[in-house]
């Protein structure tokens, strides 16, 4: 129908005169917009270009709070306060020379701070960094802050910056664990797990700040402003505004950290108490401690000699996760496992225990010189008899390539890194026969190896280093069925209102294959040890109404040392639910020292009044 | 064996010649305007958003090089296809514009806020884009309808009306430059068919009754029909130097920017107008400043003298086309290009209000590009359409 309307000759003069005046418009157009052009561009240029130059801007950075980190029950361990930093701009200092030397004198006397030293530091950074403001002081009192401000012309390119400080309300408690926060190395720059970070952002240095820092550290904001020539502000131009970090829940319960904490005292020493089945860690501490605020700011280096030095006990020093120390008798119970599963006995072989063992012209004598008489593994772990695994040892050297209690101790995760969430671990020591003997070629000890060594470390002693950490975790594998859990902290992130961004799973458990009839015969003998008659912490968990097995050990340091007491203690032997592990360096006997701590502890963990032990054993082990 | 072979060499030369002729049809100078526009955008794209995406300094070329690709396929597509079969179509096409502008609102609400796109995976769809080219197929049909009856003042109110539907749309969105597109179009197509000049006297006295209400009348009385913003931008280049702050202050930036091209530019290191982020939207409605600052009037010129090229071209195959439906497509995208050319590229130099068109094929944005390329899809099959038509009649083309 309509087809017919549309067949046209192919232009009318109508149409022409109709697309003339849409043409005629468009010409018109553009040549308005040419001379205007003209006009802006040829005409008034220099202008415009004048104009353009005149406008500058400046960026400000706009720091971001680092999340916080949260215990078990949503306890703040690691918050933010807002501080005042004083700064200089690299920029606006008076060139090094009388003017910069006075201008160091002034900010030294307002901020209570040698001359010198102002110098050194902002030289300092200013040669790292040339190109970002240097501190002078981080957390300066308010006071001087609105002096300098008063007196901005004394103060040259110095600039008060409010900044985010970490705040640790509970001082000592958890301080290994949270580490330390600090301005990014231009090393770090350049790996990728610092993407997004700029020259002069804080970043987690240690701990978890460290691990998670990924997640803990925000997104910085940025507020450019337009200034003139002059470097006055003209405008406020478009904001980003920064993102805090997101929150960090530990496993950590402060309660029980708290508590090891203040059983340790000021002894040096650590503890952990970690899940038996999946390694997440509850508390783990370390003594010496330290109050860990003072990294907030610029540390002093007089303060930081004094936390690393050896006669105040390094506290900086993580003993939980760094120290290794010989473990005393409560390494038997990675001989029982080798001496099982080499086939070297059943959990029912009895063998002699006399008091004492000569080999080799030595003689291996029982702590205390006592004699148990013939007795088999449970009985042996109970009353913790050396020679019953001083023959396991010699047993063990005679056997095959003579390793079998070094290859079950690192199969049970001795003497290799625990992979816990926590950077700086320390690996330990499982000593060989290859590894005495090369430091024997290089005259670095008096001795190769010999039949002796592997009797030493059958019950802990010798050169055997192990972290109170591997320990836990050697008895938590006995515990739970032959699982090396792999220990860790973090729980989840969350953002600020707690809803949850990411879950931690557990990570993978490394099978250990374990008869579970030895790991039975293993366990009865710790139940024994901490409950039967004659076994060495019984005394101290008496009338203790949370049921354990447990293993003392006394380590001994050498000749004038006080031994090193360690205590390994399985909560609910039936259905393991905890193990908790203490030393101290200088307490003595397992039972003396640091059984009555685990006892504390674990009284801590399942909130059971308990007014402590009656009296505490004079037991050997 | 020798005989096959040479009449396959007669099959494979036929079919290359008769593509041969389809190409020849095909309008070069049209092509080289578009696609001489594309490169400027790419070029202007890379040396003014290499520091806006933290991290990738490519991100807006690459994305404007795929969209470009894209674009060139479809305009290709386009220039093959008999355009006149889209004349019954015109329901269907005028449908789709109204549902898929509709669609927005739907999603706007669902997102609680307002939005001019519809989210896909790969780019945001911008229907009121779409719509423009949708609406000029539409509209020609329906004027081709009613072409005996064009005298009639009902034609004429009914064609306005079917303009009015989606312009008042897409204002709402808000998206007043599509708005003012849309009615763009609809005049053009009414003035190339030939409506009386008496109806286009009483339009115009509509408009400015129009505009006082909504400008002056209705605030006064407490109806706000456009947004504050809309209003502050539409009269803001009446005198930008009035209130720096707002929305002078962009007007003022753009200006500053041009101007400090001079004769030959600043070049893309020295263009702190650009660098700096003084410029806003530098790579969307703001990038003509950017040619303006970086490449000075040379670079403007060039770009200019590419627009007016493509328009010559356009105005061109409106005379030249096979039926009254081609010349009336033809009118109708002419008047998108030149509306959204002269709005933009005045809207830079202070001219015209800001009211946030973009420039086509300059600025950054897939729908834009897309559609464009689609418009000017249409050009060529108008073009070649008469070609071929002209080539059946055996005569030659007179223009």
């Amino acid at each position: 129908m309509y087809l017919d309307t549309d067949n046209r000759p192919p232009i009318t003069p109508q149409l022409a005169f109709r697309v003339a005046v849409i043409g005629g418009f468009a010409l018109v157009m553009f040549a308005i917009i040419f001379f205007r052009l003209w006009y802006l561009q040829i005409l008034s240029g220099d202008k415009y270009l004048a104009d353009a130059n005149n406008n500058r801007v400046r960026e400000i950075k706009v720091q971001a709070p680092r999340g916080v980190i949260l215990d078990r029950h949503g306890r703040v361990m690691v918050d933010n306060r807002v501080g005042l930093a004083i700064k200089v701009r690299p920029d606006e200092i008076p060139p090094p020379g009388r003017e910069r030397r006075a201008l160091y004198e002034r900010l030294g006397k307002t901020l209570r701070l040698k001359p010198a030293d102002v110098r050194k530091r902002v030289e300092e950074q200013l040669r790292a960094q040339p190109f970002v403001s240097a501190t002078v002081k981080q957390d300066v009192e308010f006071p001087a802050v609105s002096y300098i401000a008063e007196h901005a012309r004394d103060f040259p390119g110095v600039e008060p910056e409010a900044v985010f400080l970490r705040d640790y309300p509970h001082r000592e408690i958890g301080a290994h664990l949270f580490g330390t926060v600090g301005e990014v190395t231009e090393e770090q720059l350049d790996q990728s797990r610092y993407r997004g970070v700029s020259l002069g952002d804080r970043v987690g240095q240690s701990g978890v700040e460290y691990s998670y820092d990924r997640f803990l550290r925000g997104e910085n904001g940025k507020k450019r402003v337009q200034v003139d020539a002059l470097g006055v502000k003209t405008r406020d131009l478009r904001e980003t505004e920064s993102r805090q970090g997101r929150n960090l829940r530990l496993g950590i319960d402060l309660d029980v950290q708290r508590v090891g904490q203040q059983a340790l005292g000021t002894s040096r020493g650590a503890f952990v108490v970690m899940h038996a089945k999946t390694g997440e860690i509850v508390a783990l501490g370390s003594s010496p401690s330290f109050d860990p605020n003072i990294f907030a700011k610029i540390i002093r280096e007089r303060d930081f000699r004094r936390l690393s030095s050896e006669e105040n006990g390094k506290p900086l020093f993580n003993r939980a996760i760094q120290a290794g120390y010989p473990t005393g008798s409560t390494f038997k119970l990675v001989t029982s496992v080798a001496a099982l599963e080499g086939g070297l006995i059943t959990p029912d072989t009895p063998l002699f225990d006399g008091g004492s063992l000569q080999v080799g012209g030595v003689t291996f004598k029982n702590a205390g010189g006592v004699s148990h008489g013939s007795l088999a593994l449970r009985q042996a772990l109970t009353v913790s008899s050396d020679v019953f695994y001083y023959r396991l040892g010699l047993a063990a050297n005679n056997k095959g390539s003579g390793l079998l209690i070094q290859d079950w101790a690192k199969r049970l995760g001795i003497g290799r890194l625990t992979g816990i969430d926590l950077p700086a671990e320390g690996q330990g020591l499982v000593p060989t026969p290859e590894w005495r003997n090369r430091l024997y070629k290089k005259d670095l000890t008096d001795r190769p190896w010999s039949v002796g060594d592997n009797i030493n470390l059958s019950i802990g002693q010798g050169d055997l280093s192990v972290t109170p950490l591997q320990l836990a975790v050697a008895y938590a594998t006995v515990a739970n069925g032959g699982y090396v859990v792999r220990p860790h902290l973090g729980r989840r992130i969350e953002d600020a209102d707690g809803r949850v961004l990411q879950e931690f799973e557990a990570p993978g458990r490394r099978k250990a294959d374990i008869d579970p009839a030895y790991l039975q015969a293993i366990m009865d003998g710790l139940v024994g040890a901490a409950n039967a008659p004659g076994g060495t912490s019984t005394a101290v968990f008496q009338g203790f109404n949370i049921p354990i097995a447990g293993k003392t050990g006394t380590a001994e340091k050498g000749l004038g040392r006080a031994d090193q007491s360690w205590y390994a203690a399985i909560t609910y032997p039936e259905d393991p639910q905890y193990v908790v592990v203490a030393t101290d360096e200088a307490g003595g006997f397992g039972a003396e020292r640091a059984a009555p701590m685990v006892r504390q502890i674990i009284a801590a963990l399942y909130d059971a009044k308990d007014d402590g032990p009656e009296t505490v054993g004079r037991v050997v082990d | 064996m020798a005989a096959a072979q040479s009449a396959f060499g007669t099959a494979v030369k036929g079919f290359r010649e008769e593509s041969a002729a389809r190409i020849v049809r095909i309008d070069v100078l049209l092509l080289v305007a578009a696609l001489g526009l594309m490169a400027c955008s790419i070029y202007t794209l890379g040396t003014a958003t290499e520091d806006d995406v933290e991290g990738s300094p490519y991100y807006y070329v690459v994305r404007q090089s795929v969209y470009a690709g894209v674009g060139i396929a479809l305009m290709l597509l386009a220039a093959r296809f008999d355009y006149s079969r889209l004349r019954e179509l015109k329901l269907g096409l005028y449908g789709v514009t109204i549902a898929s502008i509709g669609l927005v609102f739907l999603l706007g609400a669902a997102a609680r806020g307002s939005r001019r796109w519809i989210e896909l995976p790969f780019f945001r769809f911008q229907p009121s884009e779409l719509g423009k080219v949708l609406l000029i197929l539409a509209l020609s049909a329906f004027v081709i309808d009613r072409i005996r009856r064009l005298q009639d003042r009902e034609t004429t109110s009914r064609i306005m009306l079917l303009a009015l539907i989606p312009a008042i749309m897409v204002v709402a969105q808000p998206d007043l430059g599509s708005g003012l597109v849309y009615l763009a179009i609809v005049a053009t197509i009414l003035f190339v068919a030939g409506t009386p000049w008496t109806h286009f006297a009483a339009l115009g006295g509509l408009t400015a009754a129009a505009v006082t209400i909504v400008l002056v009348a209705a605030p006064a009385v407490g109806v706000t029909v456009l947004k504050d913003y809309q209003v502050d931008r539409l009269t803001a280049f009446i005198n930008p130097s009035d209130d720096p702050q707002e929305q002078g202050y962009q007007l003022n930036q753009s200006i500053t920017a041009i101007g400090s091209g001079q004769k030959t530019g600043r070049g893309s290191d020295q263009a702190t107008q650009t660098k700096l982020d003084f410029l806003p939207e530098h790579h969307t409605d703001f990038v003509f400043a950017v040619v303006g600052e970086e490449f000075g009037f040379a670079g403007a010129a060039i770009v200019l003298s590419l627009f007016a090229l493509l328009i010559w071209r356009a105005l061109r195959i409106m005379t030249m086309s096979k039926n009254l439906y081609g010349s009336l497509l033809a009118g109708g995208i002419c008047a998108m290009l030149m509306f959204q050319v002269f709005v933009n590229v005045g809207m830079t130099v202070g001219i015209m209000p800001i009211t946030g068109v973009p420039l086509p094929l300059l600025s950054y944005g897939g729908s834009s590009v897309l559609v464009t390329f689609l418009a000017v899809g249409l050009l060529q099959s108008i073009h070649v359409q008469a070609r071929e038509t002209a080539a059946a009649k055996g005569r030659e083309l007179i223009v």
